[in-house]
């Protein structure tokens, strides 16, 4: 009596039963025919024969074959639109011992994910992406793809494609070729029998590639759609042999897989504790000399604006660093427009003895006007019984409120006298400091110290005392409060 | 199954149940022993069937097949085939 072995069945890599709907378990979801069908065997296939079932991560795209985590029994993770390989990227860096496989359409990767397959070829990601070339979207109900052939109607081509209007089919493959990283770029056809057999091996080459710790692997497979084509399945079949074949090539570009070295390791990530040392944020009395405690009670919700160019953002983070030496709790938020320079710019910042809950200011207690369109723009929104700092000789008379402290002085020619405009925040600081005694003196010290290159850090200390100077010589003080 | 006393190289057992119709394998099957039967399965489709003899034991069908367990090969064992 004869007896027989199985030698083809269905793949370790896949579950036993597909438990996406109640019924049908045994089933994919891809049409009669669907060349997204063959590739997943094949892909399962390499799996089970590497032995990498247990520590490989599949990375599931958008398109037809978005369900293929309900299919292998692996790792997987399902992105958004085009964003597989950096996705796959994070995985493979994160857990380099695991097997990252990036599954996509046209759609995905050559449409929508244009950026993200060409820096991760370009970064040599020892990654493996396969992607399924049907030349349509699919899963959409068939727009065109950047690698539908010309001539082909389609529901965003209903003329056909014509390379004047929707341009020339992208050859994905060819593109990655021109980069230097890549190990294995090759392009395979599902168009028969002896295509499939060796799609079989190309998409086991570029997941061994990986295995042996080679880089960046790409398939690209040429693949039928026999549902959005409007074709059976063996013309579909036929339409991929004859027509895409020819319209793309079928080869292999590029085979560095013998001579390429392995990746080195990525080098791990600095420990959290040397951070500091290592962005040199421990000099003086740095991070470490931060008190534990607040000194004083306090909620200071600081609204500082100007225009760009102005050292608002600066005087805002002096303010933010200077809190954070002397224990509270504090956020620094820019607001401004695309201007490097000119062109209004603000900054929220707060500092209080409690948790801050959020780091918008909208009804500011202190309000570091640096221009007149400013103080205009935020004094409506001062809370009662709050400070208004305000650089120029005089507030102007409309914009006089009783029911908070006003203090003008010409923060700007201050600085000139100085040395130098710039320094004019600063000033403004110190006038600042004198006002409400909110922090000590060598908080704000080691605070400049950080932040300002050590050229001028002299001159900052020196704007800092006239502020503070002015202020106390000032008639300013108390302009108007409680009238 | 054998004809003439000598043993198939080969068996297929199709998945009647997760056959989607598509006639992938008939085509591809280089003797020509599988085709779609005329009764329809649960799900609406015409299922391909082996003829029941005359299988090479090739494997072309199951990879050439969409569907991961629509196909079962089996190869005759050498011992059995001396
Ligand atoms: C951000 C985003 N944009 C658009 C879509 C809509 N969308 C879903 S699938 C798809 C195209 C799929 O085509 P392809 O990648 O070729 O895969 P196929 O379905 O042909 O396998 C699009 C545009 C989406 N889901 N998300
Ligand atoms: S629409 Fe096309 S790509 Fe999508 S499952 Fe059907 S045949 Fe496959
Ligand atoms: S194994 Fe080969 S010969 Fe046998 S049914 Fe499949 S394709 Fe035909
Ligand atoms: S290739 Fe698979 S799904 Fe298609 S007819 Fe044959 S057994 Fe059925």
């Amino acid at each position: 009596m004869a007896s027989y072995t199985v030698i083809h069945e269905k793949a370790e890599a896949f579950y036993d039963t597909f438990e996406r709907k109640a019924e049908l378990q045994g089933q994919t979801h891809y049409c009669p025919g669907c060349g997204h069908g063959i590739v997943s065997k094949l892909l399962a296939q390499a799996i089970d024969e590497l032995g990498v079932q247990d520590r490989t991560v599949l990375i599931n795209p958008v398109g037809c074959s978005v369900f293929g985590y309900y299919y292998f029994d692996v790792g997987n993770v399902q992105v958004a639109h085009g964003r597989a390989p950096a996705a796959a990227t994070a995985v493979k860096r994160s857990r380099p011992e695991s097997i990252v496989i990036a599954y996509q359409g046209d759609g995905d990767l050559a449409a929508i994910g244009t950026a993200e397959i060409i820096h991760a070829a370009n970064r040599g990601e020892p990654i493996t992406v396969i992607f399924v070339n049907n030349g349509i979207y699919g899963m959409t109900g068939g727009q065109m793809a950047p690698t539908t052939p010309l001539g082909k109607k389609t529901a965003t081509s209903p003329l056909g494609r014509d390379a004047l209007n929707e341009g020339y089919p992208l050859h994905v493959c060819e593109m990655l070729n021109s980069l230097e990283a890549p190990v294995y770029i090759e392009r395979v056809s599902l168009g028969n029998s002896k295509q499939i057999m060796h799609a079989a091996k190309a998409i086991k080459r570029a997941v061994e590639n990986q295995v042996k710790g080679l880089g960046f692997s790409f398939v690209e497979v040429l693949s039928p759609c026999p549902t959005i084509w409007k074709m059976q399945p063996v013309e579909a079949k036929r339409f991929v042999q004859d027509e895409m074949a020819a319209i793309f090539g079928v080869s292999n570009l590029r085979d560095r897989s013998k001579e390429a070295q392995p990746r080195p390791a990525a080098a791990a990530a600095p420990a959290l504790e040397d951070l500091p040392r290592l962005l040199d944020l421990v000099n003086g009395s740095g991070v470490e000399g931060a008190a534990a405690h607040p000194p004083q009670e306090l909620d200071m919700r600081i609204k500082v604006a100007g225009f760009g160019g102005q050292g608002v953002l600066m005087l805002g983070e002096v303010l933010a660093e200077a809190g954070l030496e002397a224990g509270y709790e504090v956020s620094w938020l820019p607001s401004y427009g695309p201007e490097m320079r000119s062109g209004t710019s603000n900054c929220h910042v707060r500092l209080a003895h409690h948790a801050i809950d959020s780091p918008l200011v909208s009804r500011p207690n202190v309000l570091l006007a640096l221009n007149e369109p400013s103080l205009r723009k935020f004094l409506p929104v001062v809370e009662e019984g709050g400070i208004v700092l305000y650089n120029g000789s005089e507030i102007p008379e409309d914009c006089v409120r009783s029911d908070v402290r006003m203090v003008a002085l010409p923060f700007t020619q201050l600085a000139d006298e100085v040395g130098a405009t710039k320094v004019g925040n600063i000033v403004m600081l110190g006038a600042l400091l004198e006002a409400t005694g909110m922090l000590e003196q060598d908080r704000v010290v080691a605070a400049l110290k950080r932040l300002v290159h050590p050229r001028f850090f002299e001159l900052d200390l020196a704007a800092l005392a006239r502020g503070r100077q002015e202020f106390r010589g000032s008639a300013a003080d108390d302009y108007l409060w409680g009238v | 199954m054998a004809v003439n006393g000598k043993p198939d190289r080969g068996l297929v057992e199709m998945n009647a149940e997760e056959c989607k119709g598509c006639g992938l394998c008939v085509e591809a099957c280089p003797p020509k022993v599988l085709h779609l039967a005329e009764a329809l399965n649960h799900y609406g489709y015409h299922p391909a069937v082996y003829a029941g003899v005359g299988c090479t034991g090739c494997g072309i069908c199951f990879f050439v097949c969409p569907e991961p367990g629509g196909i079962r090969v089996f190869r005759l064992d050498a011992v059995a085939a001396a």
